[in-house]
């Protein structure tokens, strides 16, 4: 039943979000754009100054994460549907988890074309171990949005949300975003450090198990008025 | 699963305050099965947050609410899928069509039969045939939707918050047979309104909430809206 929860609530955002296309023509177009400013920056000659490319990577991720994690819950709010989904007779959980998915969908979709750019831009060898490069977003990808869509379904109600989410999310979400600029960085260096790549890999799927047992756990309570 | 049972709503000694205002204070009532109660009170009055505290997605800052045997820490889920909630905003996403929101909401609610129950909802709604976005319609129309969502899972205990909004007089009737028809069916009916000559009649009870504590409007000479005002006072 959980599952079939986390399914509905999810196909339901992707279904809206075909309808709409509003979140990921947003959201693409704001890391892309976040990409190509830091090129402007950062590519000098047509050469990256130093390792730029893993940080504006995960900044661009993170940037456009908080764009769509806001959107997701604004919908949401517009005719008050999270308070029906908190009246349905399921696991309020798998309430969390259905927008969570919808929110990792949404990202996935963005990183599809953000990776790319970033390593055609910064000349960086993104693609050179697929496995942990894969393992490093996705895991990075959870993490960030794990804790975002707590966040941003607390917030669904207050004033100040827009500003109230990037401020909450971003202090507690740094270990993700080091872990995966870290990760990054030590497959782009010259020199791979694979060892290196791996530990933080492990990392992150250590905070991503943590965020998910706190949101699971917290859910509930944090949504009852 | 037998779906859980109850045959009242008890308020005992309910108050909830929002920081320092204290919306409601020390509100008791009792809502017994097949009973249809007007919930009244000026805009502001606590209305929509003693309907909240019913439907549980607000709890009291103090005093108890129970359900038959059951409060609603006891009973959880269960219950909620007993109580049918009508909001001030209709609980609908914009962007899906008619059928797919009650299909959304049927299927959450785990419905055995969900697309004849649909099926029969859009009829009622007169919105059968309609496959475009809730966005193109109009209030009237969103709202006679929001009500089928409301009712589609059969609830125990039905919550109408300014239901009347927007409906034209071919609808108020088709309200009016429906508040009625759920009254028949043993169900507690609370209903919160400003157009008191609408329910008048139709109601069996009406309640007043006047700076937070309740008031029963006594039975008595006069319309329902002579009576309101003899309670509050002229000019509430």
């Amino acid at each position: 039943m959980f599952l079939r929860t986390v399914w509905l609530v999810t196909r339901k955002d992707l279904l809206i979000e075909v309808r709409s296309r509003e979140i990921l023509y947003t959201t693409v177009f704001f890391a892309v754009s976040c990409a190509l400013v830091f090129a402007f920056g950062f590519v000098r000659e047509g050469q990256p100054l130093g390792d730029a490319a893993a940080g504006i990577l995960w900044i661009a991720i993170a940037f456009s994460g908080t764009l769509a994690l806001g959107r997701a819950f604004e919908r949401e709010r517009q005719s008050e549907t999270l308070r029906a989904l908190m009246m349905a007779p399921v696991d309020r959980p798998a309430l969390y988890v259905g927008k969570l998915v919808g929110v990792l969908l949404l990202l996935g979709a963005v990183e599809v074309v953000v990776v790319p750019l970033v390593a055609l831009m910064f000349q960086a060898p993104l693609f050179a171990h697929p496995v942990l490069m894969a393992g490093l977003l996705g895991a990075g990808t959870v993490g960030f949005a794990a804790v975002g869509t707590l966040f941003a379904a607390m917030l669904v109600r207050a004033r100040s949300r827009d500003v109230l989410l990037p401020i909450l999310l971003y202090p507690i979400t740094i270990p993700v975003i080091i872990a995966g600029v870290r990760g990054t960085g030590a497959l782009l260096q010259a020199d791979v450090d694979l060892p290196t790549a791996r530990l933080w890999l492990s990392m992150l799927v250590f905070f991503d198990v943590v965020f998910i047992t706190i949101a699971l756990w917290t859910f509930e309570p944090a949504m009852t008025e | 699963m037998t779906p859980l049972d109850f045959s009242s709503l008890r308020f005992t000694d309910v108050s909830r305050h929002f920081g320092r205002r204290r919306v409601l204070s020390g509100v008791s009532f009792r809502c017994d099965a097949g009973e249809l109660i007007a919930v009244l009170g000026p805009n502001g009055a606590g209305k929509s947050t003693l309907l909240s505290i019913a439907a549980t997605l607000l709890d009291p800052s103090s005093g108890e609410v129970h359900y038959g045997e059951y409060t609603a820490g006891d009973a959880g889920g269960e219950l909620r899928g007993r109580i049918g909630l009508l909001g001030h905003d209709l609980y609908i996403y914009p962007e899906l069509s008619a059928a797919e929101n009650l299909l959304f909401f049927g299927r959450i609610y785990r419905l055995p039969g969900v697309e004849e129950r649909v099926e029969a909802a859009l009829h009622r709604a007169g919105l059968a045939g309609r496959d475009d976005p809730v966005a193109t319609f109009s209030r009237g129309m969103r709202q006679r939707l929001a009500l089928e969502r409301a009712l589609l899972h059969d609830p125990k205990l039905v919550l109408l918050d300014e239901p009347f909004t927007g409906l034209d007089d071919a609808a108020i009737v088709a309200l009016r047979d429906r508040l009625t028809a759920l009254r028949g069916r043993g169900c507690m009916v609370l209903v919160t309104t400003h157009d008191l000559e609408t329910i008048d009649g139709l109601v069996d009870r009406a309640i007043v909430l006047q700076k937070g504590r309740v008031a029963e409007i006594a039975p008595g000479a006069g319309s329902l809206r002579e009576r309101y005002r003899r309670l509050c006072g002229a000019g509430s």
